[in-house]
């Protein structure tokens, strides 16, 4: 029989998986840094919440459990909703987001491999639509909060929704610098004015840009470990830069320049680990480069005329939808044809 | 540190065009699996002994199997042809050796089927005494006969593609190729078989390189050579010194460079489009084992009767040696001081492309440039497969730039159509997709079972086309014969009306008109009508003559009835009757046509109803079976056109894969 080749080149799924989880350490590391160890129980309840749900699916299914879970392909999608969700998320929030994303989003449509849309971003998109005040209420960073919560507070806060008695909600919570701006634009500032506020850093959001700059970090470590390819983060970031210096420079006062764009709201985060899932995104060097444009361009619309603060989850989703068609359209030419 | 310098470095050099290389055209993907080259290249060739028996099968070659010459209990002397090429494609067999032929039988050959088949088995008698040989001076020989003699050197691709290699030496006279190519890549892991002959036997690869050269009126001629072979390449280079037409080229070590598509586009920075052949851009690629058995076919006339084995893997001394075609293989694994205790069984070939052999009793056969010894610790099985994630490693990997991804998707869903939109036989099997699967699935024989399916799906739609075809040709046949048939009917009836000058029997017309129908039960209905010899004509006419008479007598009667009428076609011109009866016949006669009508109707209504009869008894319709022997014999005649056709399309096939 022939059943060559007998040798394989060893990264497994499980292996991919885990080096996208290491390539989030650095974020997860500056996101506790900046917005305090909240986000740690968030991630854990979202981890056990998947895995449970992914493990009670694959037995309906009558899937082989073990392999399946040691995928790791569940954690990913665990973690990434978790770090798009707002920090100080309560804990119901976080469970239901990360059910949706594994048993609706994935499992329903057949498990690894087969789900059309980014698991993670229907859970983030489900919740948005179904929860916008939670969604969209960020705790201040800890170095701008007047009373910066401890750990212990954080968790009772997330479990029980209590905050010590000192201290008001209000207190914890600003406005996104994405929000902020939307807002203050309708009433007519200007964007130089606009961006003196606290909460704006050097290129975006105070605290914030140290997150994303470390999501920029493990990115670069997954592409030189060739895990994700260059096509997308770099079309992702040279349309979202693209489309915001064209705009920036017709109208400085009314738009944030590049950087700012690049640098706020989960830009890094979708550029390096929510776009490069590789399921739900096209498979061509070409489509991968439209694909990736396509949700740069869509996530500075949504961000910039669009209802929401921040427009990656739906600019991935609508793009989801057309990767089937990139596909198709962006055959490359096989060895020895005419184009 | 050492990891970004070295991640710049390679950044840098994945921006370089030819990574370092100059004047090389790289192709997409390609692997770098761990080579395990070095093992084998420590010690000399070793000429393996002559074993005690030798199992030489028919079948070493692309094409068709040779013609047995000998018979068993015949001596034969070592190089006399034990069996002759039949038809264009097809090799010699030799005797390696002096001895007697023992057995004519099936016997296990390597081969993926692992199936027997059949074999010479020839007992040596150690003295290895030659037949005459025949050299030729080949440069004062003129080059179609050069070639017929090659036909019987049983010299086939050595490379492993074992494909006749006069075929590709048959140019007529006219040949277009002005690059030799010489595959000395060498891509797969494991194998140094031609690496070790390049560096021990580069003066004679040169003179059959001159051969060739000469053969093929190829003005230039190109060695690509992998980087990872660097001895063989300075020896090769210092060889080729004194032609300047040769030139040795150092191509990346990529897999599979080796394949010769890929080797052209390295070298030469041409993509031969894939419908047409090398040779069609001028281009012809040998491997570099086989140049050097056509050196010695016409400088010492020894026919091929033994190669270069790199006998590797789990094995303590590693090493390549020269063997004699039918030398069964643990003879070979005894040369090499046996295999390590945890061998599981042998492969044929690489690790990427090779196959399983069934035992160690398999005999080495032309197309064995390696055999390597598999263990767990060297090939674990593979893992259970994943599903697909799309990450399109496959793609990236792909040396024809397919879209391994889809055709797995394709191929598993027995999409077979999709599946060859999306070019499936542009796919060489070179394994680069598997091998970086990180879902661990074998894709490759996912490829292998659509394309075995789509050729069997293509077949059964051409014998089901052919079927038609005949069935259709076979009714046309038959309504030709029947409306012969009503021809000469009417000829006679003709003849008969001519002589008693009276109307026609309305018979013939029904006849005619009811020719069309295809149905069985109509013909048969045409020619149960009498009046078919002139004896009944005659009768018929009477009795038309007859009724004519009580016409007229009765002609002022308007009330006739219709069957007497319907019986009767007087033909006016002829008729001497009156106006008043002219009036009556013509009224007779539409009568006449309408009853005629609904004759014909009832008839292919029953013919219709003894079809649905037939069909649903199973029975396949009558006119199938009953064919003259006419018909017959043009059918058998088409039948054999066709054969012949097919075979020729079949020869042309192994000629265009012999090309690659």
């Amino acid at each position: 029989m022939n059943r060559s080749p007998y040798i394989t080149d060893a990264p497994t799924v499980s292996t991919i998986m885990f080096k996208v989880l290491l390539a989030l350490v650095p974020g997860i590391i500056a996101y506790v840094w900046v917005y305090g160890g909240g986000i740690l129980v968030s991630l854990t309840l979202a981890t056990l919440t998947a895995l449970t749900a992914e493990a009670i699916l694959l037995k309906i299914r009558q899937r082989p459990v073990t392999p399946y879970l040691m995928d790791m392909s569940a954690v990913v999608t665990a973690w990434l909703l978790a770090l798009a969700l707002p920090p100080l998320a309560p804990w119901w929030l976080v469970i239901v987001g990360t059910f949706f994303a594994i048993v609706i989003a994935k499992q329903l449509y057949g498990g690894l491999g087969y789900n059309p849309f980014n698991p993670a971003m229907v859970g983030y998109a489900v919740l948005l639509i179904s929860f916008p005040l939670i969604m969209t209420k960020w705790p201040a960073p800890l170095l701008l909060a007047e009373h910066p919560l401890g750990f212990m507070d954080q968790l009772h806060f997330i479990f029980s929704n209590v905050l010590p008695a000192d201290i008001k909600v209000d207190a914890i919570t600003s406005a996104t610098p994405l929000d902020y701006l939307k807002t203050q634009l309708m009433l007519k500032h200007e964007v130089a004015s606009i961006t003196q506020a606290p909460i704006f850093g050097t290129f975006g959001a105070k605290g914030g840009e140290i997150v994303t700059g470390a999501y920029l970090l493990g990115g670069l470590y997954l592409l030189q470990q060739r895990i994700i390819s260059w096509h997308l983060p770099t079309a992702f970031l040279a349309a979202l830069a693209t489309i915001s210096l064209a705009f920036y420079a017709i109208h400085p006062a009314h738009f944030a320049n590049p950087l700012f764009h690049l640098m706020s709201g989960a830009s890094m985060l979708c550029a390096f680990f929510i776009i490069t899932d590789p399921v739900s995104g096209p498979t061509t060097p070409k489509g991968k480069l439209y694909f990736a444009a396509g949700v740069g361009v869509l996530t500075y619309l949504i961000r910039v005329y669009g209802g929401y603060p921040d427009g990656v989850a739906f600019a991935v989703l609508l793009m989801n939808m057309c990767v089937p068609l990139i596909d198709a359209l962006t055959q490359p030419r096989v060895f020895g044809h005419e184009n | 540190m050492s990891e970004i310098i070295n991640f710049a470095s390679n950044l840098i050099r994945s921006a370089l065009p030819n990574n370092g290389l100059k004047d090389i055209f790289r192709f997409n993907g390609g692997v770098h699996p761990p080579e395990h080259k070095s093992e084998s290249t420590t010690h000399p060739i070793t000429k393996l002994a002559i074993p005690e028996k030798l199992i030489l099968p028919l079948r070493q070659h692309v094409g068709h199997i040779p013609k047995i010459k000998v018979q068993v209990g015949d001596y034969v002397l070592k190089g006399q042809m034990l069996a002759e090429p039949e038809g264009s494609v097809s090799a010699a067999i030799h005797a390696p050796t002096s001895g007697v032929v023992s057995a004519i039988s099936e016997a296990v050959i390597p081969h993926p089927s692992g199936l027997p088949d059949m074999c010479i088995t020839l007992t040596p008698d150690g003295k290895d005494s030659w037949a005459e040989l025949q050299p030729v001076d080949w440069r004062h020989t003129d080059k179609k006969s050069l070639v017929e003699r090659l036909r019987s050197s049983g010299i086939v691709g050595l490379g492993g593609a074992t494909f006749p290699t006069h075929i590709k030496l048959r140019t007529n006279g006219k040949s277009n190729v002005h690059t030799l190519v010489i595959n000395a890549a060498e891509c797969e892991p494991y194998i140094t078989c031609d690496d070790m002959l390049m560096r021990e036997r580069a003066d004679e690869i040169i003179k059959g390189i001159e051969i060739v050269q000469y053969l093929l009126g190829a003005e230039k001629c190109i060695v690509g050579i992998e980087d990872n072979k660097p001895v063989a390449a300075s020896v090769m280079t210092k060889a080729c010194m004194a032609s300047p037409a040769i030139t040795v080229k150092i191509v990346p070590t990529l897999y599979p460079s080796g394949d010769a598509r890929r080797l052209i586009h390295l070298l030469l920075g041409i993509e031969i489009p894939n419908d047409k052949r090398s040779t069609d851009v001028g281009i012809q690629v040998f491997n570099v084992a086989t140049v050097l058995a056509i050196y010695r076919y016409f400088e010492f006339g020894e026919p091929s009767i033994s190669r270069i084995v790199t006998m590797t893997g789990n094995v303590t001394v590693p090493q390549n040696f020269e063997v004699l075609f039918g030398t069964p293989l643990k003879a070979l694994v005894a040369a090499v001081g046996g295999v390590k205790p945890n061998t599981t069984h042998f492969i044929m070939g690489g690790p990427m492309m090779g196959f399983d052999l069934p035992n160690d009793l398999v005999p080495i056969t032309k197309a064995a440039n390696c055999i390597i010894a598999a263990a767990p610790n060297l090939f674990a099985p593979p893992p259970p497969a994943m599903p697909c994630i799309r990450c399109a490693r496959c793609a990236d990997a792909c040396p024809v730039n397919l879209q391994p991804q889809e055709l797995y998707w394709f191929s598993k869903s027995d999409n077979f159509e999709k599946a060859r939109d999306y070019n499936l036989f542009d796919c060489i099997e070179c394994g680069c997709c598997t091998y970086v699967c990180p879902s661990d699935i074998p894709l490759v024989q996912y490829y292998r079972y659509a394309k075995s399916e789509i050729i069997a799906l293509d077949k059964a739609k051409e014998a089901a086309d052919l079927a038609r075809e005949r069935n259709d040709f076979r009714l046309a046949r038959i309504e030709r014969e029947k409306f012969e048939r009503a021809q000469k009917h009417a000829e006679r009836a003709q003849a008969a009306k001519s002589e008693i000058k009276v109307a026609e029997v309305n018979v013939t017309e029904v006849k005619d008109e009811a020719i069309k129908p295809e149905d069985a039960a109509v013909s048969k209905l045409i020619e149960n009508v009498p009046a078919s010899t002139d004896k009944q004509a005659a009768i018929a006419a009477a009795v038309a003559r007859a009724k004519a008479q009580k016409l007229a007598a009765t002609a002022n009667t308007t009330e006739m009835p219709a069957e007497k009428t319907a019986t009767v076609l007087p033909i006016t011109t002829e008729s001497k009757t009156t106006e008043a009866e002219t009036a009556a016949l013509k009224d007779s006669e539409l009568r006449a046509k309408q009853d005629k009508q609904a004759l014909i109707a009832a008839a292919i209504e029953r013919a219709k109803a003894q079809k649905l009869a037939a069909a649903q008894a199973g029975i396949a319709p009558k006119n199938i079976e009953n064919v003259s022997a006419t018909v017959q014999a043009e059918i058998n005649e088409t039948d054999a056109i066709r054969e012949k056709a097919k075979q020729a399309v079949d020869t042309k096939v192994l000629e265009s894969k012999a090309s690659d």
